[in-house]
């Protein structure tokens, strides 16, 4: 499936669209890190809460948990909020 | 040591457009602040320096180190701005960098167990010279991290972050967390044996391990906690940063929330030097500066810890503190440092001291500038008036 990366993980990604695949939200990041090796961790903690500022949509709708469910023509985006100064 | 994470491989990373660093032997200092790190050269007199960087501009770096052992290999203590914590790291002195592996993180919380999530990789230390490629992480919340592959990965030290006392001795996550966060800092290792350790941290004080961190106890006897219903408690002291000195390892400094104190091992009480400052200045602040060869002489930066804890210059009018005989005295230096309306803080990572001789003096403050002393404190001069607000410097010897 496609998957939307916001731009400052696209140091990671070296494109803002990639293809990975997985049922659930997890195991899609999960093949993320196989392929762009360290970006789940930026995504995730280590306790595999979606860290503070990082949003992940599933055809525009939230997803909240890593346990989402995914099927094989979903579009995932995943976005970074921002803010401080 | 845990296993937690799956292995992965370093990316190369660009260190950002503005990033234009060559290997260059001699003096540095390097700088990390909440926007990213630059590196300050001097001249030969240390009077013009020359700034280089940002590297990884508005990146949080809490800590830049540079390997003593081998002078060419760099270590960032990074938070990656909503992206979490990590480490960079060079191996040809800032021209290159990559990214952990593996970076600092707590194992994932069994059923039971209070999880935990590394909010940022706070200090670094290199491991003892008998052992290449050891590194050791501080983190807050207080974790302690170990890498034996030069910083590429890291896994938890058990001894410390599963010790059966540790939510004793840590700060609640979102309860009584120190304004930064609750961080493990001040990681030092005894010059004559790795296996021997001292950590500190802001909400429990000062520890000692005689294993190589399997296992931890305090070391707190006779520091002040004013802020407790018990003022001498076992643990509980907030420690701003201590300091061993290489050249007498059994000599412990800290610069602590209540005063400035000294230990002399194998004794336990620590004393309060502090008490020997100016009554109108007081001996509250974050840093402490050890001179690398004279054993009695050490330089704090005084803070206002009066009311409601300002935390800046008392009455605005910065200056550097020195003792020359151990903390039995003190004198103010200040010259070139403003005479008033300068409310400048110093953070507990924000003082170094070089190698040279006369020995260098450095600080950097919460308003962007570092100043130098060529002069061991004597004088003093702006050299970089501008940065973002510094988290650390560190006075380092790049080698060819």
């Amino acid at each position: 499936m496609k998957v939307g990366i916001p731009e400052p993980l696209r140091g990671y990604t070296k494109s803002l669209v990639v293809e990975a695949t997985g049922n659930t939200v997890g195991a899609l990041l999960d093949d993320l890190d196989r392929r762009f090796p360290g970006i789940r961790f930026r995504i995730a903690d280590e306790q595999g809460q979606l860290r503070r500022h990082l949003r992940i949509f599933i055809n525009q709708k939230r997803a909240r948990s890593l346990d989402t469910r995914l099927a094989p023509d979903d579009e995932v985006q995943i976005l970074q909020a921002l803010s401080g100064g | 040591m845990a296993k937690e994470n799956a292995q992965r491989t370093g990316e190369a990373l660009d260190p950002g457009r503005h990033a234009r660093v060559q290997h260059q032997p001699g003096l540095a200092l390097l700088v990390g602040t909440r926007k990213g790190a630059w590196i300050l050269r001097p001249d030969e007199a240390r009077a013009q320096w020359r700034t280089e960087g940002p590297l990884f501009l508005g990146n949080v770096i809490h800590h830049a180190l540079l390997d003593p052992r081998d002078g060419r290999t760099l270590l960032f203590a990074a938070r990656a701005g909503h992206l979490g914590p990590t480490v960079f790291r060079s191996t040809d002195g800032g021209c290159s960098f990559r990214e952990a592996a593996k970076p600092p993180a707590f194992r994932k919380a069994q059923a039971g167990e209070r999880a935990r999530s590394v909010e940022q990789v706070f200090w670094l230390t290199a491991g003892h010279p008998s052992e290449a490629d050891v590194w050791y992480a501080g983190s807050s919340p207080e974790g302690l991290f170990r890498s034996e592959d030069g910083g590429k990965s890291w896994d938890g030290v058990d001894g410390w972050n599963q010790h059966p006392s540790y939510w004793d001795w840590a700060e609640t996550p979102g309860e009584t967390n120190s304004p930064d966060g609750s961080p493990l800092h001040s990681i030092r290792i005894d010059p004559r044996d790795p296996a021997h350790m001292y950590v500190a941290t802001s909400g429990a004080g000062v520890f000692e391990s005689l294993d190589q961190g399997r296992d931890w106890r305090p070391l707190n006897q006779g520091v002040e906690a004013n802020f407790l219903p018990d003022p001498y408690p076992e643990i509980g002291q907030d420690t701003h940063c201590l300091e061993l000195h290489p050249l007498a390892p059994d000599q412990l400094w800290q610069q602590n929330h209540c005063g400035i104190y000294r230990l002399e091992r194998p004794a336990e009480r620590w004393r309060r030097v502090g008490e020997n400052m100016p009554r109108e200045i007081g001996d509250i602040g974050f840093p402490i500066g050890l001179h690398p060869r004279d054993t009695n002489t050490a330089w704090v930066f005084p803070m206002d810890g009066t009311d409601v804890w300002p935390r800046c210059s008392p009455d605005g009018r910065p200056a550097v503190y020195r003792t020359r005989d151990g903390g039995e005295s003190w004198e103010r230096l200040d010259r070139g440092l403003p005479r008033e309306q300068a409310w400048l803080t110093v953070k507990r990572q924000c003082m170094a001291v070089d190698s040279r001789e006369p020995v260098g003096v450095y600080f950097g403050t919460t308003n962007g500038q570092v100043w130098a002393s060529a002069d061991g404190g004597e004088s003093w001069r702006c050299i970089a008036p501008h940065l973002p607000h510094v988290f650390s410097v560190e006075a380092v010897e790049f080698r060819a």
